[in-house]
């Protein structure tokens, strides 16, 4: 059971209202509206090129939108870049996970927030004990904190990217298909480590392209085909066909 | 045999050839030179501590200018200008210093090692052009501008407090261009190795959208490691003058293959995101024993350079070596 009962009561912390996105002549988003409530996850679905990661680094600040607003916590924001999202308490695992290889993991759990003493010295000690703290907590099983990324299998690389968000996360999180790469017992503990956030009041907003994921996990589906939103369903009440009616835009039968 | 233990033992493997190649090469290419050199040469001198110690007042300036490379070259970029800007930085501290007296001489020379920097580091970073053709484009200029400066003409310096302090002077009883080469090293290292600072540089030049994303800025970090490489050749123009107590147009025009190597050979990976202060030191030293080791053995000016060269292709393919695999 994933419908969280608390979920609708709360206030959304993030607000997208006609959302719209394009580069040069290509729109790749429009009339795009959606909210994610505290504890709430919602899946991105839609066929490759729909616009899910545009969506993703609009909300993360990586892209301005081109017209439309975005609402944190009832707080209407103009993100120009990441670093301003990440002060509003959002974190991304992007598709490419955005790791430094040959850094170790707990460089890149830290990296561009590392903490320093009253030297103004790295203080290396407190990334590894938290890092591996983290590590340990949500079962990522990796050789060390002090290992280099590149070392890492592609599900460990992945537990770090996803780590990471985890820790920094206070109010979002955005995972842009975390799973893609991964064997079956990697994926089941990335899903696990996702349904874990509700209890943080983490909102989720998850793009994928396995429905059995997205049934699994989301209490809410929105649906994009072209860059423009085809519909927003409770998973409760939708099934398997309706969505893959709205990602084609064909009737199944 | 079981996938899980082919893959166990092939990380291991990585692991082991890593560990020793990459980053331990020059410790091990500096013992074999040294005992090569101390073993054929033991009768021309080469061991005595007179020679030994002029290896290490020889290799200041190289040593200096590989510092501030192994900054640039740990953010993904190179500095082909630092041969003219030791040159530039030079002259204009010998006439500076001439004219105005110490101080002057010394922001005029750092001075100008710091502007061609911020040049080079403004069209790298936000006209966004590649670094190793805009330095290229630089090299060629400030080896012209060095040239006009002073129609080709040697500028002395005689201000003896200036010479003393970045050539022949003592200081509790250790020569002034070894200070200079301990500060540089340590003080390098440690913004390197344990500040913020240096691990952004790393960031940038393992992963530039990676780091981008994690909130540094990645143009300002550009910039920041050309203006260091920039201000250090300019130190390194300042020991070059104050050493040979005169300046010229043709000062650090060998250096930067030198330098290059020696960043190389010390573990400075050429594409970014790895790299030593400490191997670039072992790295300069190496180089700098080399040469004098080449020229006690009373090779030909073409032979040390032939077998520079071959050393650096050497200490190139171990690195790119390292980066593919
Ligand atoms: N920086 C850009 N410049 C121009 N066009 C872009 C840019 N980024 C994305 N697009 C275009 O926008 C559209 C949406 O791309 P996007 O990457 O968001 O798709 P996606 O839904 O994430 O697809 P996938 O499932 O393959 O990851 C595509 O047509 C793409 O070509
Ligand atoms: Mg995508």
């Amino acid at each position: 059971m994933t419908a969280n009962p608390n979920v609708n009561a709360a206030a959304p912390v993030l607000q997208l209202q006609d959302i719209r996105k394009t580069f040069g002549g290509i729109t790749a988003i429009e009339n795009f509206s959606l909210e994610v409530r505290p504890g709430e996850i919602v899946a991105l679905v839609g066929d490759n090129g729909a616009g899910k990661s545009t969506l993703i680094k609009i909300i993360s600040g990586v892209y301005t939108p081109t017209s439309g607003t975005i609402t944190i916590e009832g707080e209407s924001v103009a993100m120009s870049n990441a670093t301003m999202a990440r002060a509003h308490g959002i974190e991304v695992v992007y598709q490419d996970l955005a790791l430094a290889d040959q850094q170790t993991v707990y460089m890149n759990m830290f990296l561009g927030r590392e903490p320093v003493n009253g030297f103004g010295l790295l203080d290396r000690r407190r990334m590894i004990n938290e890092t591996e703290k983290l590590v340990k907590e949500l079962d990522v099983r990796i050789p060390s904190a002090h290992a280099a990324v590149r070392d890492l299998s592609g599900g460990q690389r992945q537990g770090v990217a996803i780590a990471r968000a985890t820790h920094w996360a206070s109010k979002l999180i955005l995972l842009d298909e975390p799973t893609a790469a991964l064997g079956v017992a990697e994926t089941a503990k990335v899903e696990e480590i996702v349904l874990s956030l509700k209890q943080r009041n983490i909102g989720v907003l998850i793009i994928s392209h396995s429905l059995d994921q997205v049934f699994k996990l989301a209490d809410r589906i929105c649906v994009l085909r072209r860059g423009k939103q085809i519909g927003v369903r409770e998973t409760d009440k939708t099934d398997k066909n309706e969505i893959i009616a709205m990602i084609t835009g064909l009737q199944q039968h | 045999m079981p996938s899980a233990n082919t893959s166990a033992a092939s990380q291991a493997n990585s692991f082991a050839s890593r560990f020793n190649l990459q980053q331990y090469v020059v410790y091990f290419g500096f013992l074999a030179i040294f005992l090569f050199f101390a073993i054929v040469l033991k009768d021309s001198g080469f061991l005595t501590v007179r020679n030994l110690s002029n290896i290490v007042l020889q290799t200041a300036p190289a040593t200096i200018m590989a510092i501030g490379l192994v900054f640039v070259m740990s953010a993904g970029e190179i500095d082909l200008s630092i041969g003219s800007t030791v040159a530039v930085a030079a002259l204009a501290a010998a006439v500076t210093v001439n004219e105005y007296g110490l101080v002057a001489g010394v922001l005029a020379g750092i001075g100008a090692g710091l502007l061609i920097g911020l040049l080079n580091g403004a069209l790298v970073a936000y006209v966004k052009l590649p670094s190793f053709l805009v330095t290229l484009a630089t090299m060629g200029l400030f080896a012209g501008v060095a040239r006009s400066m002073t129609d080709l003409r040697s500028i002395p310096v005689t201000d003896s407090t200036f010479t003393g302090f970045f050539g022949s002077g003592v200081f509790l009883g250790i020569p002034s261009l070894i200070w200079w080469t301990a500060i540089a090293v340590a003080v390098g290292h440690i913004i390197y190795r344990e500040t913020r600072f240096g691990a952004h540089v790393l960031a940038i030049g393992d992963n530039a959208r990676a780091a981008s994303v994690s909130g540094i800025s990645v143009p300002k970090m550009r910039l920041a490691v050309l203006m260091i490489s920039g201000g250090l050749a300019g130190l390194a123009g300042l020991l070059y003058a104050g050493r040979l107590q005169a300046a010229k147009y043709t000062l650090g025009e060998t250096d930067l293959m030198t330098v290059i190597a020696a960043v190389i050979v010390g573990g400075t990976l050429l594409n970014g995101g790895k790299g030593s202060i400490i191997g670039a030191l072992v790295g300069s030293l190496m180089m700098g024993m080399l040469n004098n080791g080449l020229i006690l053995m009373g090779l030909s000016v073409s032979d040390q350079m032939i077998v520079r060269g071959l050393i650096i292709l050497a200490a190139v393919a171990v690195s790119l070596r390292e980066k593919s695999r």
